[in-house]
């Protein structure tokens, strides 16, 4: 399998990704090295081996249903670049 | 093409919020109306170098679903990420469950109303629902052409329960919301409260010539609050596809808002990339391994479901499937129609279950006032059914008995009667006394009904009853007047 130029570009803008012109030519190459890769992997038969999600062998821990938080909005808002009446504010989010 | 030509199949996918105190993977309260960012943590709102953990209130919660739609609860499910970006969602992904979700399959029964004062019952088949949490809110009032973002809610624990395509029309449809919002509060893991965003559905809605296996292609329409909007969007978008299709056009893949203003769906622009998430596992979260000890623990603390009630009010009480499923609605009015009987005896359970439903909850619905929160008591009612069963005073007089207990006017249906004078007349002497009055002052009623007009019978029964301030029997009324002329 290899990705088209336009796939590239879709990838990249998925990712938020500017790509200069030129760019996505090295970029597609690049990528296209790392599916050979996976192309290799796939040709083991892996018939009978359980999909692995996580690599240690172990179960996820669970805490207990407390609030532990308390409020640190005037620290965490300190370092934010813009905010009023308490909100974060970005750029113009229009739906 | 006519209209009848057509058959729809919709999906719904409907996000419940869990009601944990604290969020899905942080130690945030959850708790609605805080100040802006106020609940918003470190792990809420991304910073660098936090990491989720797990709360098993929420994932017992997800386990008490699954048990009650007689689902699989998997031993085994994985947490992933879902890739997407907006300002709301700090991490540039959400933290869901795609390919091994925590409950797996199930089904739900419900009870359709047909239009015409009746109802069918309905099987709607589960695929999954699964772990995930909450986005924060974007406020689009102006900030000097900024957005404002109030993360309170990021991170709060969303159970998103998934249908089969199984439902045909959109009165479907909303009795499955229905009976998915009874059920999730009945099981007490959501409050259900569909203005503070508790109980939010996504409806995917296709058509296809009748008879034709495969489905239309569909649009999803998002974020419906309410079930008067579910069913006027399902409707709406209906209809346009039906049109679109019949003039010709085809129905493109889309992502779709409901305008309530205008009654309108209308397409996203700015999802068209939304399919595209790339969900991975969450190297941030290992498997979450459920027990079937378990299992075996939260099934035994469940509550009996409502279709086990409502299936014991048919059988015991010999109720109609409508008006069994009407009382096991919400776990308050099942327990306040159980109180009522347990009080006015099983004998009594029809005339409880038509008080019930019929003036306590036209009463309560009128003074915007919860089940829980009625002024007149299961024990009061129950009372007042049984001075109705013992013909202590008719229906007509129970009405203003009740109205009485609901104004407080006195402590039971008893003392009420009583203090009132509103026990019925069955002294047959009295009662023919009234007769001979009302007789003798309607000679005019009279000469009609031997004239062979019925309806002046009828009158007369009516001036008897008012002469008698209601209280009495009608029946007896009825005898004694059909042997005084006949």
């Amino acid at each position: 399998m290899s990705l088209s130029l336009d796939e590239v570009r879709h990838i990249a803008k998925l990712a938020r990704l500017e790509l200069a012109a030129g760019d996505a030519e090295a970029t597609q190459a690049k990528l296209n090295g790392i599916f050979g890769l996976i192309e290799e992997m796939q040709a083991v038969d892996t018939d009978g081996v359980e999909p692995m999600s996580h690599p240690q062998e172990l179960a996820q821990r669970l805490r207990n249903d407390a609030v532990s938080e308390t409020d640190r909005r005037a620290a965490f808002q300190a370092v934010a670049p813009q905010t009023e009446a308490g909100l974060y504010l970005v750029p113009k989010v229009i739906e | 093409m006519s209209r009848t030509d057509w058959e729809v199949v919709i999906g719904l996918e409907i996000h419940t919020q869990l009601n944990t105190q604290s969020k899905i993977f942080s130690g945030a309260s959850t708790a609605f109306g805080a100040e802006p960012n106020a609940q918003a943590c470190a792990v809420d709102i991304a910073l660098p170098g936090v990491l989720p953990v797990l709360n098993k209130g929420a994932v017992e919660r997800a386990i008490r679903f699954g048990l009650a739609i007689g689902a699989t609860v998997a031993p085994k499910s994985i947490f992933a990420r879902k890739n997407y970006f907006y300002p709301d969602l700090p991490k540039g992904y959400q933290i869901s469950q795609y390919e091994l979700p925590v409950v797996q399959g199930g089904q739900i029964t419900l009870q359709v109303p047909d239009g015409k004062g009746g109802a069918y019952e309905k099987v709607v088949n589960l695929t999954r629902a699964h772990l995930e949490e909450d986005a924060g809110k974007s406020l689009h009032e102006d900030f000097h052409g900024m957005t404002g973002i109030d993360l309170n809610r990021a991170g709060t624990p969303l159970l998103e329960i998934v249908s089969e395509p199984d439902m045909r029309s959109s009165a479907e449809a909303v009795a499955y919301a229905k009976a998915l919002h009874a059920l999730v509060r009945w099981i007490d893991i959501c409050d259900g409260n569909m203005q503070e965003g508790s109980f939010r559905c996504d409806a995917n809605v296709s058509v296809r010539p009748r008879g034709q296996a495969e489905f239309g292609t569909r649009r999803e329409i998002k974020n419906l609050n309410s079930f008067r909007f579910l069913q006027q969007a399902i409707d709406y978008e209906i209809q346009w596809q039906i049109d679109l299709i019949e003039d010709g056009g085809k129905v493109q893949q889309a992502t779709v808002l409901f305008d309530a203003d205008t009654g309108e769906t209308r397409a996203m622009r700015s999802k068209e990339d939304a399919h595209d998430y790339r969900y991975f596992p969450d190297p941030d979260l290992l498997p979450l391994v459920i027990s079937s000890e378990w299992i075996e623990r939260v099934k035994g603390e469940l509550p009996e479901l409502p279709e086990a009630l409502s299936a014991r009010f048919q059988g015991e009480y010999g109720l109609s499937a409508y008006d069994a499923t009407t009382l096991t609605a919400s776990r308050e009015v099942a327990q306040f129609y159980l109180d009522t009987v347990a009080a006015a005896g099983a004998a009594n359970a029809k005339t409880c279950a038509n008080w019930v439903m019929g003036e306590l909850a036209g009463r309560l619905n009128k003074a915007e006032l919860d089940i829980a929160a009625s002024p007149v008591s299961a024990a009061q009612l129950a009372g007042l059914v049984q001075r109705i069963a013992d013909n202590t005073i008719s229906n007509a007089i129970a009405k203003k008995v009740f109205e009485a207990l609901w104004n407080k006017e006195g402590e039971s249906a008893d003392a009420i009667i009583e203090a009132q004078g509103l026990k019925q007349v069955t002294d047959t002497g009295a009662i023919e006394a009234i007769i001979d009055e009302v007789l003798a002052a309607n000679q005019k009623s009279v000469e009609e009904f031997r004239a062979g007009k019925e309806k002046a019978f009828n009158a007369l029964v009516g001036q008897c009853m008012k002469a008698s301030k209601g209280k009495a029997n009608p029946a007896q009324v009825n005898e004694l007047l059909k042997k005084k002329l006949g």
